[in-house]
């Protein structure tokens, strides 16, 4: 261990000789880069799905400005004082939500949104993404791992009263990403397999009474058009056939950049939203979206590799319940548009048009870097 | 917690937080090939399939809208068809700059700018990418040919053939049947987008509202291979749509007619109930409207004629009109009066002309100013004696009068099957002090009793109410719809039927009723000496502004607008009701005179056959009394 350590700690000194500006930023070369990359290609990826929509554009690429200086911001923050703020973070989210529920504003037949006119209008839910695996990370961090039944308890009943309080609005699919970022939480906090397991076959069950119980009727309908698409051609089948067919058609090298008639033609439905990858896909093909998900996998990739390298506990759970989180939402929405799972309304992370969302994944992203660049190399002896 | 075996939990966290980290990025990347596969399926292995759907042509969902089903009178007599009509349809996103396009369509066909922003309007209605919106319709030959000579200049623009509605029968049956619309936005929002994508057009009102689902049938769709201009090259797969369903109606087009010539082009309304099943035979409102110009979307100016006329065209008296309802409810008065025990068919009213209060100075007039003496129920019916009635509302009391008059329908909803029926108010003690925070008053009960006050009642309440006099409490609702499908409507809500203490109750109020048309001193006992058959009936005049007290009616002072409504209900044959009928005259004056033989009209229309005698089904019972009351009244 003492050698390892030695090594590491010249190979650090090294990387912050030639990288001191980022360094003291207390920013992520390694992200940074990649993100900027994603930034950039969204906006490509972008212009063409809106149809040459440049306010789009604009707005799109104004709350990555925002977003970035939330990451920078956050980034400076030390984990440890992060980890004394998230119970009140966590009291906060739930109360927003709460009053989201009680009086919030109602658009396309759900209630997710806060809308002060003129001031702001966000989604707390979406906020709740990055809350609740934080709120997870602070709680278990101070337990004896693995947790004992009694901390799995509670942490059931932490995640519990969030995605309740979501699901109501009706946002399934917000409330199952809130349930899997708590979860992963609690994976890399070292639940042991019998439980993870016991959960899983349990799951046939609850299934089973959300499709009777708490289920909506377009939720079903998803789920069965999902099953089914071609049952319904006309009604929500048209998505998943359309899309399937935009993705298909893009071959293996796609047909050029702002040169898809699927989405161009106003057969791909919300093209610039949830279904932006079908854009992707059909206009730079298979490479395309290979090469994104290769930029995906290089993130996780750093994403794992800081949870590892971690000093604190309640770094590393934060850091590896995040980076699954990211990969649930990539994979949720690919396989969600490609037809391999059904349509729950899971943006493509950066690269789906939508101001909440892209803030929400860079804070996440800022909560990564400040876990990475204020470790304290003389503790640790 | 001690110090050294914290470090060393510290380990074995970092070690466990390891090993799950790996465990975590063996599944993501193996989640990732999954992803790569699916991918690699749909656009390499799939490629071929994909790429002829999208690329050089491309499948089209099209939705073909069911044929919306037929409506017809109970004789089998075409009320509502379907017709092929040609329009002009625009589809967006073939027409490129579609504004412009639409320049150039107002441009050959020689339309206003009133046209024009009407076609905007509804080429932004549009829902389905690229669904061809139609925008005008009833092209006739020489439009037709216009279009086709400037087919070049007109990108994304067709000749479409559809089925447009169409009512043969125009204006007849506007307030009945009603008629179908355009779909707005506000409907669109409620529609169920898949069953309606096809559909351009939705029941409006009437029966074309009420029955909306069972007229409207399953859509069906085909998949069809396009061109990359939009053009269909062959059909793929085809799922016929299921048409909707027919109605046969229980209204009778000649009834209708006669109904409505019988009115002689007054305002006004009349209903016929067929007391036994409840069906009805005729409703009109008159002065009515052509429903076919609703249809593909009638012009603003002709709408705003309609919608701003004096005759209010567009009013559906007989549902929504709101009347006082007069005398007409004196004989549901004298049964609710006789079954509550405050009357009996022999004691009677000493009538000076007016009627008093115990204590109280106010007079309450009779119509007939010098009073009829002593006065029955007989009596009272015959000669709708005002004081009698007082008298007996008076001891029936505010509530047990609402509980009655309530049975019978009035100020209730009592229609099965017809769209936007007003309810109209039957007043309680319990309404006056919610709406205007007041007790009620004594007074308030007597001029109830006439029909007067705060009572409000439609054209058709009035029918269902004479109608349940006729048959004796069975309560049916009245509807329009005979078979829906070939399947009798279903009353979902059924209401109780009114039995009263003793069965003979009915025969006494029936009977006062046959004498207002046949008795010596009936106030219509003019049409009753023309009939073949025995009509029981009873008048009413509805004020339409109040007169004070101490002051006389004076038509001369009256604005013609002004005048009272005249009222008459009544059933025929007396014996064995086969029709109850309802007429109101909007300022008509006089319910017996001007009223009365209209409604004789309708009956004659229904019971009598071409020799003016009575048809073979109706006469066995009536025949013997019928020229009773002609030798009676000769």
């Amino acid at each position: 261990m003492s050698n390892g350590f030695d090594r590491t700690l010249s190979d650090e000194d090294v990387l912050r000789r030639r990288a001191s500006l980022l360094q003291r930023m207390h920013l992520d070369g390694i992200l940074l880069l990649l993100l900027l990359i994603l930034a950039t290609g969204s906006l490509f990826i972008l212009y063409s799905a809106s149809g040459k929509n440049i306010d789009l554009l604009m707005k799109q690429a104004s709350s990555f400005g925002i977003g970035l200086v939330a990451m920078v911001i956050i980034a400076q923050i030390e984990p440890r004082f992060m980890a004394r703020w998230v119970p009140l973070a966590y009291v906060g989210g739930v109360a927003l939500l709460f009053v989201v529920d009680v009086m919030g504003h109602n658009a396309m037949g759900a209630t997710r949104w806060i809308n002060i006119p003129g001031v702001i209008r966000f989604q707390p839910s979406e906020f709740m993404k990055i809350i609740m695996p934080a709120t997870m990370a602070w709680y278990l961090s101070k337990r004896s791992l693995p947790p004992s039944l009694k901390h799995i308890f509670v942490c059931l009943m932490l995640i519990g009263v969030p995605v309740v309080l979501i699901l109501v609005q009706p946002d399934l699919g917000t409330s199952l990403l809130v349930v899997t970022s708590g979860a992963f939480v609690m994976f890399m906090a070292g639940l042991q397999w019998r439980w993870i397991l016991g959960a899983a076959a349990a799951l046939v069950p609850v299934a089973v009474a959300m499709w009777f119980f708490v289920l909506h009727q377009y939720q079903k309908q998803r789920v069965l058009t999902f099953l089914n698409p071609e049952s319904d051609p006309l009604g929500s089948g048209w998505n998943i056939i359309q899309s399937k067919a935009a993705i298909g058609s893009g071959g293996v090298l796609g047909k050029g950049w702002l040169m898809g008639t699927q989405s161009h033609l106003d057969f791909l439905p919300e093209s610039h939203t949830d279904f932006i990858i079908a854009v992707l896909a059909e206009e730079f093909g298979l490479v395309g979206v290979c090469l994104l998900l290769l930029v995906y996998l290089l993130l996780i990739c750093r994403g794992l590799v800081i949870t590892v390298q971690a000093q604190t506990l309640f770094g590393k759970l934060m850091a590896g319940a995040w980076t699954m989180t990211f990969f649930v939402y990539v994979f949720v929405n690919i396989g969600m548009v490609s037809g391999l799972l059904p349509v729950v309304g899971v943006p493509l992370p950066f690269i789906s048009y939508g101001g909440t969302s892209l803030i929400t994944l860079l804070s996440g992203f800022g909560v990564l870097m400040s876990i990475h660049t204020h470790r304290k190399w003389i503790a640790q002896v | 917690m001690p110090q050294p075996i914290r470090l060393k939990d510290h380990e074995k966290d970092a070690r466990l937080i390891r090993r799950r980290a790996m465990v975590g990025g063996a599944v993501i990347v193996a989640l990732i090939m999954v992803l790569i596969s699916r991918l690699y399926y749909l656009q390499v292995v799939q490629y071929e399939y994909h790429s002829t759907l999208s690329e050089n042509n491309r499948v089209h969902v099209q939705p073909i809208p069911p044929n919306r089903g037929l409506i017809y009178d109970r004789n089998g007599v075409l009320i509502a068809d379907n017709r092929p009509s040609f329009s002009l349809t625009l589809t967006r996103e073939r027409a490129g700059d579609w504004e412009h396009v639409l320049d150039v369509i107002v441009d050959v066909l020689g339309l206003t700018p009133d046209d024009r922003e009407l076609f905007e309007k509804r080429v932004r209605q549009g829902r389905r990418p690229f669904e061809p919106v139609p925008v005008l319709f009833e092209l006739n030959e020489e439009q037709i040919a216009r279009l086709a000579i400037n087919q070049f200049q007109l990108p994304g623009v067709d000749v479409s053939a559809q089925l447009v509605r169409h009512y043969p029968q125009g204006e007849h049956f506007a307030h009945s049947v009603g008629y179908v619309g355009r779909i707005n936005e506000t409907e669109l929002k409620k529609l169920d987008p898949v069953q309606y994508s096809g559909t351009h057009h939705i029941g409006k009102t009437g029966i074309e509202r009420y029955y909306e689902d069972q007229l409207h049938g399953e859509v069906g769709y085909e998949e069809v291979e396009t061109n990359a201009r939009g053009r269909v090259l062959r059909v793929l797969n085809h799922t016929d749509p299921k048409p909707g369903e027919d109605i046969v109606l229980t209204l009778d087009i000649k009834l209708q007619a006669a109904a409505e010539k019988a009115l002689g082009g007054r305002r006004g309304a009349i209903v016929a109930i067929q007391p036994k099943t409840g069906e009805v035979l005729a409703m009109v409102s008159q002065p009515s409207f052509d429903p076919n110009p609703f249809v593909t979307g009638i012009s603003f100016k002709a709408y705003a004629e309609l919608r701003d006329s004096i005759d209010r065209p567009l009013f559906n008296r007989v549902l929504r009109g709101l009347y006082p309802p007069g005398s007409t409810i004196k004989p549901m008065m004298a049964i609710a009066g006789l079954d509550a025990g405050v009357v009996t068919p022999n004691s009677r009213v000493f009538d000076p002309g007016f009627y008093q209060l115990p204590n109280n100075t106010h007079k309450y007039r009779n119509w007939n100013r010098y009073g009829d003496g002593w006065v029955d129920m007989d009596t009272a019916l015959m000669r709708s004696n005002d004081t009698y009635f007082y008298d007996l509302a008076h001891k029936l009391g505010i509530d047990r009068m609402h509980d009655y008059m309530t049975k019978f329908g009035l100020g209730q909803r009592v229609s099965l099957d017809m769209f936007e029926e007003t309810a109209g108010l039957m007043p309680s003690r319990d309404w006056k002090r919610s709406r205007y925070r007041q007790a009620w008053y004594p007074g308030e009960t007597l001029i109830l009793g006439i029909g007067q006050g705060y009572m409000q009642t439609t054209p058709l309440q009035l029918a269902q109410a004479v109608s349940l006099v006729a048959s004796k409490g069975k309560w049916i609702r009245p509807h329009l719809a005979k078979t829906v499908g070939d399947v009798p409507p279903v009353d979902e809500n059924p209401v109780e039927d009114i039995v009263l203490r003793d069965p003979k109750y009915w025969d006494y109020a029936r009977h006062g009723m046959e004498e207002v048309v046949n008795g010596a001193r009936g106030t219509a006992r003019k049409i009753g000496a023309a009939s073949v058959y025995r009509i029981a009936g009873k008048s009413g005049t509805a004020q339409v502004v109040a007169i004070k007290q101490g002051e006389k009616y004076d038509r001369s002072k009256v604005r013609e607008r002004h005048r009272d409504h005249a009222l008459f209900v009544g059933f025929a044959p007396a014996s064995d009701p086969e029709i109850a009928v309802a007429v109101m005259v909007e300022n008509g004056e006089s319910g017996s005179g001007v009223a009365a033989p209209v409604m004789k009209e309708v009956m004659d229309a229904w019971l009598l056959d071409e020799n003016g005698q009575l048809k073979a089904e109706y006469a066995p019972q009536v025949a013997a009394p019928a020229v009773e009351a002609q030798t009676k009244n000769e």
